[in-house]
């Protein structure tokens, strides 16, 4: 854990711009190995598409990102695949394919980041859906999908979680579990960045409300119109 | 490597398992060169004489077929971010597509073509060469679909956009798998074309990777 107790994520002067819009602009952010990030702000703020920067799916218009572990810093634009490998990323979509089981499901992502069969039950058995083994994807109910989805990113370790509104069709019990997943993940010294609307129990997490950075030009607008 | 094999065995798996995508480019591909012996009638010699164009163009059209829905899945479902994500270079993910989408199309239009070349009266001279045209062009109309297919990934009407892009580019195929199979019957030399198609495969897989994959990162933006 010595490497991983070094580790930082941080992005400087990030902008975002939408179609012509400016979504948010000059935002900075810093994550240190087992802290966590939780992003609010209403709706069209900008939560997902920093969370879209952060997972380097999306170029910002301005300002840049840098990993810094064991002693070295890279900006996470040089290499993308290599960014990529270091972190999961839980979208709207749970990616799960109708006409394999759920274990074929997790097993092709986790053995793309060198998981094997062992650590599929394993990630099964923290979201309790071991039942859902070998039952194909078109089976499956919206939240045991998004379940599913989660189990994904504990199959196969990446020291940062981008979970974009995670709790999404979760219930009650499952939304424990993940916080239980997300304090075990920062432990081990991951790093966690999560949007939400409804109240997952983070403790410790900073908070970083995306209308501190909306457009003042934009805001300017809207009083004019 | 592992990866490229793992990543062409899903999309096999998923090719298989829902099944219809390959049986329906087989049967638009019999159903269209079957067309053409109603359309000109069954004269035995003009029917010889179109049989390699016949079926070349029926193996362009029904390969488009189903280039629509190379990446338009994955993308939907979000499955497609996730192997942008993935630590695997998204040039071999498109490769790793391509491959499985010639494994599912291209290979049952290659088995099927001698069947249709009998139907359509092709001279027996050109069946060794239609198969082998076939096997080294097909490749690389799966290769520069690719590249169309990313590009109108996102767009309303894919399907035409898609026709309208990449018909065009396969021309330069269309000519010389007929030529070569026409060289065949009349007792030319076979090689100069089939070395073009070589060509051809090779400078497509050597470029159609990269433009495919800016394509798409450019529509996960």
């Amino acid at each position: 854990m010595t490497s991983l107790d070094k580790t930082q994520f941080r992005g400087e002067n990030l902008m975002c711009v939408r179609g012509e819009r400016t979504v948010f602009h000059a935002l900075d952010f810093s994550l240190n190995a087992g802290g966590a990030l939780v992003l609010i702000g209403p709706n069209g703020a900008g939560k997902s598409s920093l969370l879209r920067m952060m997972a380097s799916l999306l170029r910002p218009a301005e300002g840049r990102m840098v990993w810094r572990a064991n002693g070295g810093e890279d900006d996470v634009w040089d290499d993308v695949d290599l960014h990529g490998g270091r972190l999961h990323y839980v979208g709207h979509h749970d990616a799960v394919k109708p006409v394999l089981t759920a274990a074929e499901n997790i097993g092709f992502w986790a053995r793309l980041r060198g998981g094997g069969e062992d650590t599929i039950l394993d990630a099964l058995g923290v979201f309790d859906i071991n039942h859902l083994y070998d039952v194909p994807g078109r089976f499956l109910s919206a939240g045991q999908k998004r379940r599913v989805n989660l189990a994904r990113i504990i199959a196969a370790p990446a020291p940062l979680w981008l979970l974009d509104e995670p709790t999404t069709a979760l219930d009650k019990a499952t939304i424990k579990r993940l916080e239980d997943a997300i304090q075990r993940h920062r432990d081990a010294g991951g790093m966690v960045v999560l949007s939400t609307h409804a109240d997952v129990n983070t403790p410790g997490a900073e908070i970083l409300d995306l209308a501190d950075f909306a457009s003042k030009a934009l805001l300017d607008e809207h009083v004019m119109v | 490597m592992s990866n490229f094999i793992e990543l062409v065995k899903r999309d096999l798996a998923l090719a298989f398992r829902q099944g219809m995508d390959s049986l329906m480019v087989v049967a638009f591909f019999v159903i269209a060169v079957v067309l053409f012996p109603f359309g000109v009638g069954p004269e035995v010699n003009t029917l010889a004489k179109i049989a390699a164009g016949t079926i070349w163009v029926a193996a362009l059209l029904s390969s488009m077929l189903s280039l629509e829905r190379l990446f338009q899945t994955d993308y939907d479902d979000g499955s497609l971010e996730l192997l942008a994500l993935a630590p695997v270079p998204m040039e071999v993910t498109v490769l790793a597509k391509v491959v499985a989408h010639w494994l599912t199309t291209g290979l049952p239009l290659i088995v099927t073509a001698p069947v249709l070349a009998v139907l359509m009266q092709l001279p027996e001279e050109g069946f060794g060469t239609l198969m082998m045209a076939l096997l080294l062009g097909t490749p690389t109309l799966s290769l520069i679909g690719a590249v169309g297919a990313a590009l109108v990934l996102g767009s309303r009407r894919g399907g035409v956009l898609l026709s309208l892009l990449i018909l065009p580019l396969y021309i330069p195929i269309l000519i010389f798998g007929v030529s070569a199979v026409d060289a065949a019957i009349f007792d030319q030399a076979v090689r100069p074309h089939l070395l073009i198609l070589g060509a051809l495969l090779v400078g497509s897989l050597a470029m159609t990777p990269w433009a495919a994959a800016a394509g798409l990162r450019q529509a996960l933006e």
